[in-house]
């Protein structure tokens, strides 16, 4: 029998259905490989007795015959999400302890679908970050590394511990969270799949916010059907976000496997950057040929605000930022450090429960919605989000997706690029532009760079139009055929 | 009326005052959650993690808010915006759990309109509304707990505010007092606001500023939190005062943020305040913009009820003296208790019983009119009887009393005790005659020229019959009896 | 534009955030790339556009007046820092 954990969560929901093994056997399966790759530190919390518990209950299930769309299937939750009773950190210092009165809405739809929730995974603090390394609870070790090389590297984020779980096989599927690419860029690093859906699309109630206007759940998984299955629990309308969308969601597992002939894949020019990886460029021209060889009609097109869509965001999520994490403030939860008055307290507690990345997006923001500056960089910024959203629209008056790398290189070692902020920034400059339009977007493995490790594309969608995303990633994901494994689990196969 | 100005060691000033006043919309939830709205409960117990402030908590708008605040607009005589922005005010405070209010700003539900204010002296002033907003309610810090902890209650945290934000166009404490006292009216009868000062309710930030007549503006003081209409007087009066001192005395006012102690009715800087604020309003990403159909506003405009301006130009048509008229609309209740007293009844005479006897009543037994024993229906049946003459106005008053103190009908008490007026002549004319017999020398003195007597014969007989003979018809016999 | 070190700490004081004089100095180099970068979009031409708030195109949703939440105190404050009978504590506030 193939080993559990090396299932995709539509194998494993077929095998469980035909009682070939149960939920707690899969959960335990999973249980030993996350704790045998404790090094990879994807989890901030393990929350195996509730997996446990949980995978009782959908045992009950499957034996009653009552089994739900994901019932027991193992996955990790970017600790993000706020759980009901359980510690979540959001990757900071400065909700340590904290236990939320409440589920998420997207964690409660999964749970209601019988997923199983093995720990919460890791991530930049306060999904603030492009490598992991902004988490209070240490770095996330991607399990992929560079031939030749043991230098640990970076899984990308801010949802790293979750890309890293599933990549390592401890997870079968993760939830994460995309403000700037925080679900792409580390399913690139991690050799993985993973979609951020359209703005709306999935409910932020219990979410932590970064950026309101921007922060968006989505899931990542070894296919792009098990994203399918996975987004279509996660989605929905939910009345308590008022920014949730009511629209049904589609069974968008139906959507994989279907021609992608006459399929209109536009290729945006701007994404050819100067001084692009080549690695990266050649993969991107191989991912056309590939969709063009499926059926596919490529059309070229224009995003031309695309190399001011970095910019724009370095305004705006840090805006909103600022507010967001106002309510930090050691008052009714989380840390407080004691100041000789209020002041002091507030100024203490701050500097002490944030970290360095966290303070400067707080500032930034601080200061580009303060008197003086608010029209020259903030409202400046939102006109500028408008051409970039209206590029799409426009853009897709030609194509039905776009075609783009996902990263403009492939996963990094730890301590690099952290010189200097703006460096780390660049990370995002190709997942961003969607974020700023809400459009939604995939990014899958396609092939591996010249020492081994994985590289991504990224197909985005007209708004809610998921379906024709996943049809077109799925006739990329059959001609790319990725079925490289990470060192460290192919050395524990040989 | 003509502008109040105070004197000074230079001359005359004048003031020029402009209010906000904050008036909880009147609903069961608060404006973004689902917890209550009410007043008084123990703390923290009408919180839900959105009015906390908590983490991944979002806003989601009553709609009962959107519909008080253009009621109150169309109230106000305003401008409706079919486009407004729910903004973030961003500032730190432990009673602000996120950190930031949510606001409007620069696109406020409503903007300009405009309201009649009724001064003592019987004449009125308009006074420009400069704007409406809806925003959230701050929780409440008690300092007063232990020496070196605030107390953070935030059961009033989100709960539904209205600004109304005037024009600077009152002139002197009167016109305040006159200005708070109108808009409490005019929200109590849109039903928007339950216009209670005591349960903060209705709170009023008040601007002053004084100025030579004729001169520019002056730099103003915002007085926070003033909660009654005689302290917002107080508050003016104190404050202007203080200004021409501080004027005068060579100094120039710092435009600042102020307190009002009630103890010594005297205002001072708040310190909390002192540093520079940069609120960075920006349009709150949680929300959407407010969209309105004109159909929805139009609906609102057509369930408006009658205002108080309104009713109290229809009381007077109804022949009842301004004064009279601006008494009754003042108070909603106390309008339509007075309309039901009317209610085929003499207008002049219901207006005359709930003003005086009435009010007076409640007054001396510290009652309000919804506590009142007699119903308007009760009294209304009262002015019936005198008004078909079953008894006179006297008797009336007796049997009111009667009414106060034991909430029966005008009637009952009326058939139980007798005092059904006496209207057959010839009963009376007996009693008349026994009177005369009594008085045989003050029938001389009164047929000598003494004609006041009259009135003694008439108040003999009426005290014969214990009150009930018709007084009009012991008036035609006595004349009849007397000059014969 | 760029800020020098004063802007810097007066923005920390702004967001409550305690700033040493080293960090404040490091901050106001790291906030200047931030600054120089972000100020490329004045390259863009922006004439009558109006500004984004939302990629959402839909009416604010509403949510009927009825009292659905609250009456869980002791949730409320079960992970707060300081309490008492009831209340939050926090350092004295002075008004």
């Amino acid at each position: 029998m193939t080993k559990l954990t090396s299932l995709t969560i539509k194998e494993a929901l077929d095998g469980l259905k035909k009682k070939e093994f149960t939920a707690t056997e899969l959960t335990e399966a999973h249980i030993k490989a996350s704790e045998a790759a404790q090094h990879l530190n994807c989890y901030i919390t393990e929350t195996y007795d509730h997996a446990r518990a949980q995978a009782k209950e959908s045992d009950a299930r499957y034996a009653k015959g009552e089994a739900k769309l994901l019932d027991g299937v193992p996955i990790a939750m970017k600790d993000l999400y706020c759980t009901e009773g359980i510690r979540t950190t959001a990757g900071s210092k400065i909700l340590e302890n904290f236990k939320p009165p409440y589920e998420s809405t997207v964690s409660g739809n999964m749970f209601r679908d019988g997923a199983i929730m093995l720990g919460k995974a890791n991530l930049d603090e306060f999904a603030m970050g492009s490598s992991n390394t902004t988490s209070a609870y240490g770095n996330v070790i991607n399990p992929w590394q560079r031939k030749g090389d043991n230098k640990p590297l970076v899984p990308g984020g801010s949802s790293g511990g979750s890309a890293a779980a599933v990549a390592a096989r401890i997870a079968m599927g993760a939830t994460g969270t995309d403000t700037g690419g925080s679900i792409r860029q580390p399913a690139a690093f991690c050799g993985i799949t993973g979609i951020k859906p359209t703005y709306g699309r999935c409910s932020r109630f219990g979410i932590i916010a970064f950026a309101s206007s921007l922060d968006q759940a989505g899931p990542f998984a070894r296919t792009v059907e098990d994203c399918a299955l996975l987004l279509q629990s996660m989605a929905g309308y939910d009345p308590k976000d008022s920014t949730s969308v009511n629209r049904p969601v589609p069974e968008y597992f139906k959507s994989v496997g279907q021609s992608v002939k006459g399929l209109k894949v536009g290729v945006p020019k701007e994404y050819r950057v100067d001084g692009a990886n080549p690695e990266i460029t050649a993969l991107w021209d191989k991912g056309v040929e590939m969709m063009k060889a499926a059926g596919a009609e490529i059309v070229d097109v224009s995003l031309p605000h695309t190399k001011y869509a970095l910019q724009t965001y370095y305004v705006i999520a840090p805006a909103e930022c600022s507010s967001n994490l106002a309510r930090y403030d050691g008052v009714r939860f989380g840390l407080r450090v004691e100041g000789g008055n209020l002041n002091d307290t507030y100024e203490a507690t701050r500097a002490a429960g944030f970290g360095k990345e966290v303070k400067r997006r707080i500032l930034i923001g601080t200061y580009v919605l303060s008197a003086g500056y608010y029209d020259a960089y903030y409202n400046k910024a939102r006109r500028v989000r408008k051409l970039i959203w209206q590029d799409f629209i426009n853009a897709y008056e030609k194509c039905d997706v776009l075609l783009t790398p996902t990263a403009p290189t492939p996963a990094f070692a730890i301590g690099e690029n952290e010189q200097d902020p703006v460096t780390m920034y660049l990370n995002d400059i190709f997942t961003v532009p969607a974020s700023m339009a809400g459009m939604p977007g995939i990014s899958l493995p396609v092939g591996l760079s010249g020492d081994g490790l994985p590289l991504g594309l990224q197909l985005l969608g007209r708004p809610f139009d998921e379906e024709t995303v996943f049809k077109a990633a799925s006739a990329l994901e059959k001609a790319a055929s990725f079925t490289h494994l990470p060192q460290s689990l192919m050395n524990k196969a040989a | 009326m003509a502008h109040a100005l105070l004197k000074g060691e230079t001359g005359d000033w004048e003031m020029v005052i402009g209010l906000e006043v904050h008036a909880q919309i009147l609903t069961k939830s608060k404006l973004f959650s689902g917890a209550s709205a009410a007043f008084g409960a123990a703390p923290n117990t009408q919180v839900s993690p959105i009015d906390a402030g908590f983490p991944g908590m979002l806003p989601v708008i009553n709609t009962l808010c959107i519909e008080k605040a253009v009621r109150t607009g169309l109230g106000l005589n305003a401008k409706i915006n079919l486009y407004s922005v729910f903004e973030r005010k961003n500032y730190f405070y432990p009673d602000l759990p996120q950190g930031y209010q949510i606001s409007q700003y620069q696109h406020p539900i409503v903007g300009e309109g405009e309201i009649e204010i009724d001064l003592p002296d019987g004449s009125t002033k308009a006074i420009g509304i400069e704007r409406l907003h809806v925003e959230q309610d701050a929780g409440k810090s008690l300092h007063d707990q232990h020496p070196a902890k605030s107390y953070v209650d935030l059961n009033r945290s989100g709960n539904p505010l209205m600004e109304i934000v005037s024009k600077p166009h009152m002139n002197s404490a009167e016109e305040a007092a006159a200005y708070v006292t109108k808009l409490r009216a005019i929200v109590r009868y849109l039903d928007t606001c339950d216009g209670n000062m005591d349960e903060g309710s209705m709170r009023c930030d008040v601007n002053v500023s004084v100025r030579k007549p004729g001169d520019a503006l002056g730099t103003r003081c915002e007085i926070k939190n003033v909660n009654s209409v005689r302290f917002v007087q107080q508050a003016i009066e104190y404050e202007a005062r203080r200004q021409i001192e501080v004027i005068e005395g060579g100094g120039t006012i710092k435009q600042e943020t102020r307190l009002f102690d009630t103890k010594n009715g005297t205002t001072r800087a708040m310190r909390s305040k002192e540093d520079a604020h940069d609120y960075r309003y920006f349009p709150d990403p949680d929300l959407l913009p407010l969209k309105l159909e004109q159909g929805f506003v139009d609906n609102i405009k057509s369930t408006l009820p009658e205002l108080p301006d309104a009713k109290k130009k229809r009381f007077i048509a109804l022949g009842l003296s301004s004064y009279d008229a601006g008494v009754l609309v003042a108070e909603k209740e106390r309008a339509a208790f007075f309309e039901k007293v009317s209610n085929n009844n003499d207008p002049k005479m219901a207006a005359n019983w709930v003003t005086t006897e009435l009010a007076g009543a409640l007054n001396k037994t510290g009652k309000s009119l919804d506590e009142s024993p007699v119903s308007a229906e009760q009294l209304g049946g009262l002015l019936k009887l005198i008004a078909d003459n079953t008894i006179s106005g006297k008797i009336a008053k007796d049997v009111f009393a009667e009414m106060f103190a034991s909430g029966k009908d005008a009637a009952t008490i009326v058939e139980g005790k007798g005092l059904k007026q006496v209207t057959d002549t010839g009963a009376i004319e007996k009693i008349v005659d026994e009177v005369l017999a009594e008085n045989p020398d003050k029938i001389a003195e009164y047929k000598s020229g003494k004609d006041k007597l009259f009135g003694f014969f008439v108040g003999q007989t009426l005290k014969k019959s214990g009150g009930k003979a018709n007084p009009a018809i012991v008036n035609d016999l006595l004349k009849k009896k007397l000059s014969s | 534009m760029s800020i020098d070190i004063n802007t810097v700490r007066k923005v920390a004081k702004l967001a409550r955030i305690r700033t040493t004089d080293a960090d404040a100095e490091v901050l106001t180099g790291e906030l200047n790339n931030i600054l120089a970068m972000i100020g490329q979009l004045n390259e863009v031409k922006t004439d009558g556009i109006e500004p984004m708030t939302s990629v959402i195109e839909m009416n604010l949703p509403e949510r009927a007046d009825e009292v659905t939440d609250g009456g869980i105190p002791e949730k409320i404050l079960a992970n707060a820092p300081e309490k008492a009978a009831g209340f939050f504590v926090v350092p004295k506030v002075v008004e």
